[in-house]
């Protein structure tokens, strides 16, 4: 199953060599990308879209940063999300109850929409770093990372939990005459895991995994 | 790496959609599916049938639009008494009860984000089969812009959930997601679709076609 690979130690920094050619992805003008500082960032000449970005440490932090949105992602799922107080009743809730009441309401189309935005697709944003990363800081080939690779940036856009923030914002102000709202550990997880998971995501030098994972049959 | 001084080598190549890789594709083998050795991922040099697609995503999305302003997003039934909610009266609430900057949010995420995104689609979608030259780099960063944006339309479907959620489990009132949040799923779905298919290097080949 695993393969330890002679070719590439196990490291925190992964270069890429400059002078390597790229299209850029906005405008398809042919560039070469030259030496990049760390931090640094190489521009399309034409269209100023960002061609590349270097990351300094970029292995370490994102895999980090991916191992505690993991952490958070199940606090998130576990304990209780939001709870409403209303004449001393009190009804908890989780993530995941607005995505099942929906659904036993009779409107699967919303309530799989809700899913796939809020839950599965961080889920899988976190699950795919951790499983690509992790083997290529520990210097193995893991079978399958050059697929859940290309999953991860089919998954980003539906991935929207800042968002949905500001739908639970808009909710208790809704709510704010009618009833007390409690909210619970999972919620501050997920506002927690918003700028780590963005931070994950930014800190990813794509490239430069490509050129470990790639090339394999 | 051979010279480029003429198009005739560029036109070849093509970057992979998924890793980015440059790769060149045999000339006249359109028929032919080349994958990228890096990633394994089908390679085109444009995003295939793109002005078709976005064009079909984006009309769709259009129709959707009406019904999803229309027909309420949610339904509060307390005390015997339903009471029903589009997109719009939801926002005026916030506005009535003093919140305006969460109104302004509110109103901006999904009543002018999915609309700005519409017709910015579709004037880039005219431009590009029109070969304008006008305004390249503008126009590519609109795009970025509607790629980016798209997702705040969200907002509301998100509102509907959380108090179906808080609010059916308790017994003084039940609140039901209504027949507009359907559409308006679909309007957010669809315009994602739309941006996702759009080719921001189409900008660039019909202006350069008509450069000469």
């Amino acid at each position: 199953m695993f393969r330890f690979s002679t070719t590439t130690p196990s490291g925190a920094e992964l270069v890429v060599p400059p002078g390597w050619l790229t299209l850029c992805h906005a405008c398809d003008l042919l560039s070469r990308v030259g030496e990049v500082p760390a931090g640094g960032t190489a521009r399309c000449p034409r269209c100023g879209s960002v061609v590349y970005r270097r990351i300094r440490d970029s292995l370490d932090r994102t895999l980090a940063l991916a191992l505690a949105g993991l952490f958070l992602f199940i606090a998130a799922n576990a304990f209780p999300f939001l709870a409403l107080k209303m004449q001393g009743n009190v009804t908890d809730t989780t993530l995941s109850t607005g995505v099942s009441a929906l659904y036993e309401q009779g409107s699967p189309i919303v309530a799989s929409l809700v899913l796939l935005t809020t839950i599965v697709a961080p889920f899988l944003q976190i699950a795919s770093l951790i499983f690509v990363l992790g083997p290529l800081r520990l210097g193995i080939r893991v079978p399958g990372q050059l697929h859940v690779f290309r999953l991860l940036r089919r998954v980003q856009p539906w991935s929207m939990m800042e968002v949905f923030i500001m739908g639970v914002l808009v909710s208790l102000v809704k709510l704010l005459d009618m009833a007390q709202i409690v909210p619970g550990i999972a919620l501050w997880s997920f506002v927690l895991l918003i700028p780590v998971l963005a931070a994950a995501t930014s800190s990813l030098d794509a490239e430069s995994v490509w050129r470990r994972v790639g090339f394999v049959r | 790496m051979t010279p480029n001084s003429a198009n005739s080598s560029v036109e070849n190549l093509a970057s992979c959609h998924d890793c980015g890789f440059v790769v060149t594709l045999e000339a006249g083998a359109h028929h032919v599916k080349t994958r990228c050795p890096r990633c394994r991922a089908v390679v085109h040099r444009r995003k295939p049938d793109s002005l078709n697609r976005t064009w079909a995503l984006v009309i769709t999305a259009a129709m959707l639009y009406v019904p999803a302003n229309i027909f309420p997003v949610m339904k509060v039934i307390s005390f015997g008494k339903a009471q029903e909610d589009t997109i719009l009266s939801g926002a005026i609430y916030l506005l009535v009860h003093g919140m305006w900057p969460l109104a302004l949010i509110v109103f901006f995420a999904s009543v002018v984000v999915p609309l700005l995104k519409l017709i910015s689609l579709s004037f880039l979608l005219i431009s590009v089969q029109r070969g304008s030259n006008w305004r390249l780099v503008e126009r590519t960063k609109l795009y970025h812009v509607v790629e980016a944006v798209g997702r705040w339309s969200m907002t509301d479907i998100y509102v509907v959930t959380i108090l179906v959620a808080l609010v059916s489990l308790g017994n003084l009132a039940t609140i039901e997601a209504g027949m507009g949040a359907v559409y308006f799923a679909g309007v957010v779905v669809m315009t994602m679709l739309a941006a996702e298919s759009f080719d921001p290097r189409l900008i660039w080949d019909r202006a350069r076609e008509s450069n000469g």
